[in-house]
C-alpha cells in the first residue's frame, strides 16, 4: 500500500468554499469539533477525508466522496459479490437546473434521486439555505418569502406541488426559487 | 485429608465425567478444570469440543496434549479487520499444520469450524482422508481453496452431515465437485454452497437431495436455475432453512407457476436467505412461507424497493432475525417495528458501497425499531446520520443489547441536529445495557465516550473503534475500565505510546489488540515486546521501499499483538515483524 499524501492538507477549504445562500446570509458556524477529526490528515495517516467538514454542514451531498480504505466496514466478500443495480438508475437521471433569485450561479439536481416533493423541497432548502413554507392547494407556500416554481414543457412558470410527482418529473424542465413580491403572484401567503 | 478430598475420592471418574457432560458451555468447563487436579484431569480427558479464538495463541501439539480425546475443533485465524482489507494477503492463518498434527496424533476429528483462515486444497484432501468419522465442515470467510478441495471432501467423507461454506473466496474450477458425492451418501443434514460462483450439475444435485432424507438446511448458489430449485423443493419439503440462489423469472411462465405451487407447501421453512439476484415481481410466491419465518436474510438481494420489502415483511410476524439492505428506509423499519414483535437481531447493510452513499436509513429507523421490538438484543446498523437523542431513546427502550454496532457512513459525522459529538448517545447505551458484550462506535467522538465505556461497560468483551478520541486518555479509560475486555481493535485514532504502555499486563488478559494508523511508535512496540515475553507484538510493514527497520520514533502503521503460549510464529511472511 503506497502512502497517500493528502495534499489537500495545504488547501484552505474555508477560503475557497462556495456558498450559495444569498449575499449577507451566514452559515451557522460549523463547530470546531468537526475540524478535530480532520486531524487524521494532519497526522499523515493514509485516509483522506477531504470533505468531512462539508458533510457536517448539512449539504444534500452526503458522505465523503474520497474512499477510505476499509470504510464503511463491510466484509470484502460482501463488497465484491453484491450485485449493484443502482448504476442503471443513475445512468438515466433527470437533471434540471435550479436557480434562486439573487444567488450568483445555478445548481443542477437529479430529480430521480428524490422520492417525492417532500424530499425535493428539503434538498432545495439545504442546498440554498432557506426555508420553504407549508404547501396548501389554496394558498401555495405559506410562511416564507420564497416559493419553489418550475418551468414546464410549455415554458410556463408553475408552482411546485400541484400535480402528482411523476407528472412533475416528466414535465419539469428547470426549477426556480422565487423570492418576495414576485413570488406573491404564485399564491405565496406572506 | 479434608472432607472435600474424601468426597472427591469417593466419586469414580466416570461419574464426574458424566456430570461434566452436562456442561455445554466452554466457560463452565474451563471453570471446573480449575477446581482441583483430579477435576482438571477428568475434564480435559472428556472435553469433546475445543475452541481456539486465535490459532497462534497455541500450537496443535499443546492442544492435543491437554485434550487427547476431542472431536470438534474451532479455529480462528486472521484479525477481524482483515475483513475490511486492512490485513495484507499472505499474512498467515494456515490450517494445514493443524490438520497434519491431528492426523498424525490419531485424533478422531468429527467437526472442524474455521474462520478467517487459509485453507488449501491439499488441506481439504488431507482432512477428507485422515478422519473416517468426519461429519461436519464449516468454513467462514476463508480462502485459498478451490472446488477441487470440495470434491475431495465430497468423495471421501462417507458420513458427512454438514458442509457449510459462508462467504468464502473460492476458486471455482467449474468441475463436478457436487457430483463427487457417492450414491451411498445419504447422511447430509446441511449443505450451503451459496458463495460458489460456478454451476453444479443440476441432475446430480437433485439426486443428492432426493436421497438425503434428513436434509434440513440447503443454501444454493446463484447458478442454480429456477427449474432445479422447484424440483428440489418437491423432493425436500422437510427443509427448515432455505437459501434461494437466484430468483429471476418471468412471473407468467409455467416454471414460475410450478415453483409458486411448491413453495406453498414448504411449511417447515423457518429460515430464508439468498436472493442473490431477484426479480421483485416474483416475491409474492414467497408470501406463504413468511408466516412461519423466524429468520430472513435479504442483505444480498439487489434492487428490491422499499415497498416490495414492506409487503414481504408485513407477513413475517414471527421474525426473530432480519438482515436487510438500507433500501428498506426508515419507513420500512417502522413497518418492521410494528410487525416483528419477536425480533431479536437486526442487521441493516449499506446498499450503495461504491458511490456517494445515499443511505436510506437514519436515526429515525433505529428509534422506531427500539420502540417496537422489546426483545431486540443484537444490532448492526449502517446509517447516514445519528443523534444523541436517538441513541438515548434507544438505550431506554432496549436495555437488553448484547451486541451493538453502529456505523455512520461518514465516520466522523456529529449529531445531525446539535452538531455535537455522539459521546452522550453511546454513553447512554453502555449505561443502560448492562449485559453489553460487543460494541462498535462511530461518528464524531471525543475521549468522553471512552470514559463512559470504561465506567459502565462491565461485560464488554469486544470493542471496535475508528476515527475517534482526542488523546491517550481515551484508550486508557477503556483499558483500565473494561475488566472483561478480550478484543480491542482501533484504527485511525490519536492513541499513542503512553496509552499502549501504561498497563502492559492487561494484554495478557485479552486475546488481542489491533492498532492501525494510530500514534504508537516502533520504539514503544519494542519496549512492550521486551517487557512481555508471552505476547507476540507483530508489526505489519507495507512500505516496500524501506531498508532495514524503522527508527524508534517512527510511527507504526499497523500493529497486532496477542497473547500466546508458543512464542513468535514461524510462518510469518517477510512483511510481518515479530518484535
Amino acid at each position: 500500500m503506497e502512502s497517500v499524501m493528502s495534499h489537500e492538507n495545504e488547501l484552505n477549504f474555508k477560503a475557497t468554499e462556495l456558498r450559495l445562500g444569498l449575499p449577507g446570509t451566514e452559515i451557522s458556524a460549523a463547530k470546531n469539533n468537526n475540524n478535530k477529526r480532520a486531524s487524521p490528515e494532519e497526522n499523515g495517516s493514509k485516509c483522506v477525508i477531504s470533505s468531512a467538514k462539508s458533510s457536517t454542514e448539512n449539504e444534500t451531498a452526503p458522505a465523503p466522496k474520497a474512499q477510505i480504505v476499509g470504510w464503511p466496514p463491510v466484509r470484502s466478500y460482501r463488497k465484491n459479490n453484491i450485485i449493484q443495480t443502482k448504476k442503471t438508475e443513475h445512468e438515466t437521471g433527470i437533471y434540471v437546473k435550479v436557480s434562486m433569485d439573487g444567488a450568483p450561479y445555478l445548481r443542477k439536481i437529479d430529480l430521480k434521486v428524490y422520492n417525492g416533493y417532500q424530499e425535493l423541497l428539503k434538498a432545495l432548502e439545504t442546498m440554498f439555505k432557506f426555508t420553504i413554507g407549508e404547501y396548501s392547494e389554496r394558498e401555495g407556500y405559506k410562511g416564507s418569502e420564497y416559493a419553489p416554481a418550475y418551468e414546464d414543457k410549455d415554458g410556463d412558470l408553475m408552482l411546485v406541488g400541484d400535480v402528482p410527482w411523476n407528472m412533475f418529473m416528466s414535465s419539469c424542465k428547470r426549477l426556480r426559487i422565487m423570492k418576495g413580491s414576485e413570488a406573491r403572484g404564485l399564491g405565496c401567503g406572506v | 485429608m479434608c472432607l472435600f478430598q474424601c468426597i472427591m475420592n469417593y466419586f469414580p471418574e466416570e461419574v464426574l465425567e458424566h456430570v461434566f457432560d452436562f456442561l455445554t458451555s466452554l466457560r463452565d468447563r474451563n471453570a471446573v478444570s480449575l477446581v482441583c487436579k483430579s477435576w482438571y484431569n477428568v475434564e480435559r480427558c472428556s472435553r469433546k469440543k475445543v475452541f481456539i479464538g486465535n490459532c497462534y495463541a497455541v500450537n496443535p501439539e499443546l492442544v492435543i496434549a491437554r485434550f487427547p480425546r476431542f472431536q470438534s475443533l474451532t479455529l480462528k485465524g486472521k484479525p477481524h479487520f482483515a475483513d475490511f482489507n486492512l490485513v495484507p494477503h499472505d499474512w498467515g492463518g494456515y490450517v494445514q499444520p493443524w490438520i497434519e498434527a491431528l492426523a498424525k496424533n490419531g485424533i478422531s476429528l468429527e467437526e472442524l469450524r474455521l474462520k478467517r483462515m487459509v485453507v488449501s486444497d491439499e488441506s481439504l484432501e488431507l482432512l477428507s482422508k485422515s478422519f473416517p468419522n468426519f461429519k461436519s465442515l464449516t468454513l467462514v470467510s476463508c480462502e485459498g481453496f478451490s472446488t477441487d478441495g470440495l470434491a475431495a471432501i465430497a468423495s471421501n467423507c462417507r458420513y458427512l452431515r454438514e458442509l457449510d461454506l459462508q462467504e468464502n473466496e473460492v476458486d471455482d474450477h467449474k468441475g463436478h465437485w457436487l457430483s463427487c458425492f457417492p450414491d451411498s451418501c445419504t447422511s447430509l443434514v446441511s449443505l450451503n454452497f451459496a458463495c460458489l460462483k460456478g454451476e453444479v450439475n443440476a441432475a446430480a444435485l437433485e439426486r443428492l437431495i432426493a436421497r438425503c432424507r434428513n436434509l434440513k438446511s440447503l443454501r444454493l448458489n446463484h447458478a442454480v436455475p429456477l427449474e432445479t430449485l422447484q424440483k428440489i423443493l418437491v423432493q425436500a419439503p422437510q427443509l427448515n432453512d432455505l437459501g434461494i440462489g437466484s430468483f429471476v423469472s418471468d412471473p407468467y411462465t409455467e416454471s414460475y407457476f410450478k415453483l409458486k405451487a411448491v413453495l406453498q407447501k414448504c411449511k417447515s421453512v423457518k429460515s430464508l436467505s439468498g436472493f442473490l439476484d431477484v426479480n421483485p415481481r416474483c416475491l409474492p410466491s414467497i408470501y406463504p412461507i413468511c408466516t412461519n419465518l423466524t429468520s430472513l436474510n435479504l442483505s444480498y438481494a439487489p434492487g428490491i424497493q422499499s415497498n416490495d420489502l414492506i409487503k414481504l415483511i408485513i407477513r413475517c410476524k414471527k421474525l426473530e432475525r432480519l438482515w436487510i439492505l438500507d433500501t428498506i428506509g426508515d419507513k420500512g423499519l417502522e413497518v418492521v417495528a410494528a410487525t416483528c414483535k419477536e425480533l431479536q437481531e437486526l442487521r441493516v447493510f449499506p446498499s450503495d458501497l461504491h458511490g456517494v452513499g445515499n443511505a436510506a436509513v437514519t436515526e429515525e429507523g433505529l428509534v422506531a425499531i427500539s420502540a417496537g421490538c422489546p426483545k431486540l438484543n443484537s444490532i448492526l446498523y449502517f446509517c447516514q446520520q445519528m443523534t444523541n437523542a436517538a441513541l438515548i431513546t434507544v438505550a431506554k427502550n432496549c436495555p437488553n443489547f448484547i451486541r451493538f454496532r453502529l456505523c455512520t457512513l461518514n465516520p466522523v459525522i456529529p449529531d445531525a441536529v446539535t452538531n455535537q459529538p455522539l459521546d452522550d448517545g453511546f454513553g447512554a447505551i453502555v449505561q443502560s445495557c448492562k449485559g453489553l458484550k460487543r460494541l462498535s462506535v462511530s461518528g464524531l467522538l471525543t475521549d468522553q465516550v471512552f470514559l463512559y465505556i470504561g465506567m459502565y461497560a462491565e461485560q464488554l468483551e469486544m470493542l471496535s473503534i475508528g476515527f475517534a478520541g482526542d488523546s491517550d486518555k481515551g484508550m486508557l479509560y477503556v483499558l483500565n475500565g473494561c475488566k472483561k475486555l478480550k478484543k480491542l481493535e482501533i484504527r485511525d485514532s490519536p492513541f499513542g505510546n503512553m496509552a499502549l504502555l501504561s498497563d502492559v499486563g492487561k494484554y495478557e488478559t485479552m486475546r488481542s489488540l489491533w492498532m492501525s494508523s494510530c500514534e504508537v511508535t516502533y520504539g514503544a512496540c519494542k519496549t512492550l515486546a521486551e517487557k512481555m515475553p508471552r505476547l507476540n507484538v507483530e508489526i505489519i510493514n507495507e512500505n516496500e521501499e524501506m531498508e532495514g527497520r524503522p527508527k524508534d520514533k517512527h510511527r507504526v502503521e499497523k500493529m497486532y499483538l496477542y497473547r500466546t503460549l508458543v512464542g513468535a510464529r514461524k510462518d510469518a511472511p517477510p512483511f510481518v515483524w515479530t518484535l
